[in-house]
């Protein structure tokens, strides 16, 4: 009996003995048709997207445009949809950030057809004939094919420290509370997520990065200097007070005009001037 | 010696950094860190004195692996 049973499990293992070789067939079949939808539908519309490729591990190989074919029929709307395809069916070595799909996260912050978007909220154009452009967010250090470098962005972040600064405790020992018409003044500020699309959009941030804190982070910043229950905004505007952070904003609004949320940071940093010059 | 550019410059203090990071390693395991930091110069050796982007790639790759490695909680490197 236990012999009986070694050689029917010897069988078993022989038996994907035979599969290589079919594996081999169908895998240069998807070789020839390098980079094309592999299941298009009937009467497919393809459309093609041309990818920014850069890989860290062969620093001395410049970037290239790589170009990749989907059928519209079998992609879903966004283009989130199509570079998912293309990374599970096409070319697993595409490399992008991506996690909620729906302009919650922020991750998938890239610029199509050059206007800096979120992949998830940008619809694929229906126009076949002409081909969609794919790059990583301007001005910044890539990582690896779509994913820029945001740590300068995060330190930014970081240097207006963006928490509530109260040290009165409450009457009650409960939460601090703001009026309705307290809380109406973070409208249109609390909603930012930090994708790093406006900045990375600015003229004056590509040359001052350095020192020019950028419209996402003087969105947050003039949301802190306005929040009631925050005691430090003495300290807050005296931090902004000086010839960098905030007066290279030349008001070019290219900000407002790419925010995938709808914001206005333009605005904001009108509003702190307003405030530093009162 | 001839007189070296600004990238080359930059590349021999990124050196001189990793080398005096070193000496506020314990004793001990200051050996592996230097082979390690040599080996990281060495593996691109080949590259072109004049690919500036990737040289400019490569100086920023090896200030953010300084600055990991130089942290305090590091103490040893194989």
């Amino acid at each position: 009996m236990a012999s009986l049973r070694t050689t029917s499990r010897l069988f078993a293992a022989s038996r994907p003995l035979f599969r290589p070789a079919a594996f081999a067939r169908s895998y240069a079949t998807v070789e020839a048709t390098k980079n094309v939808d592999p299941i298009p539908s009937e009467n497919p519309s393809m459309k093609t997207f041309k990818v920014y490729r850069w890989n860290p591990d062969t620093p001395s190989e410049k970037p290239t445009m790589e170009s990749y074919q989907l059928d519209l029929k079998k992609t879903g709307p966004m283009m989130l949809d199509a570079l998912i395809r293309i990374k599970n069916e096409i070319d697993p070595t595409l490399t992008f950030r991506r996690s909620c799909r729906e302009g919650i996260c922020g991750s998938c912050a890239m610029n199509i057809d050059g206007v800096n978007t979120l992949a998830c909220l940008c619809r694929i154009p229906t126009d076949t004939a002409s081909e969609s452009r794919i790059y990583p967010l301007p001005h910044t250090y890539v990582v690896k094919d779509l994913v820029p470098d945001l740590t300068l962005f995060y330190k930014q972040y970081k240097s207006i420290k963006p928490y509530l600064q109260n040290d009165t405790p409450t009457a009650d020992g409960l939460e601090n509370r703001q009026s309705p018409e307290d809380r109406k003044k973070l409208d249109g500020l609390y909603e930012c997520i930090l994708c790093a699309c406006c900045s990375t959009s600015c003229p004056s941030y590509w040359w001052n990065s350095e020192e020019y804190l950028g419209p996402a982070i003087l969105l947050q910043s003039y949301r802190w200097l306005i929040d009631s229950r925050d005691e430090k905004t003495a300290e807050r505007k005296a931090a902004l007070d000086n010839s960098m952070s905030v007066y290279r904003c030349h008001t070019i609004l290219n900000c407002t005009r790419t925010c995938p949320k709808g914001l206005n940071p333009g605005r904001a940093i009108a509003e702190t001037k307003k405030i530093l010059a009162a | 010696m001839a007189k070296l550019s600004g990238l080359q410059r930059e590349v021999l203090s990124l050196y001189r950094q990793c080398f005096r990071e070193i000496r506020k390693k314990p004793i001990e395991s200051r050996n592996n860190f230097k082979n390690y930091a040599r080996a990281e110069f060495q593996k691109h050796l080949s590259v072109s004195k004049k690919d500036f982007s990737t040289i400019e790639y490569l100086l920023r790759k090896g200030q953010r692996q300084l600055e990991m490695y130089a942290s305090p909680g590091t103490r040893n490197i194989r």
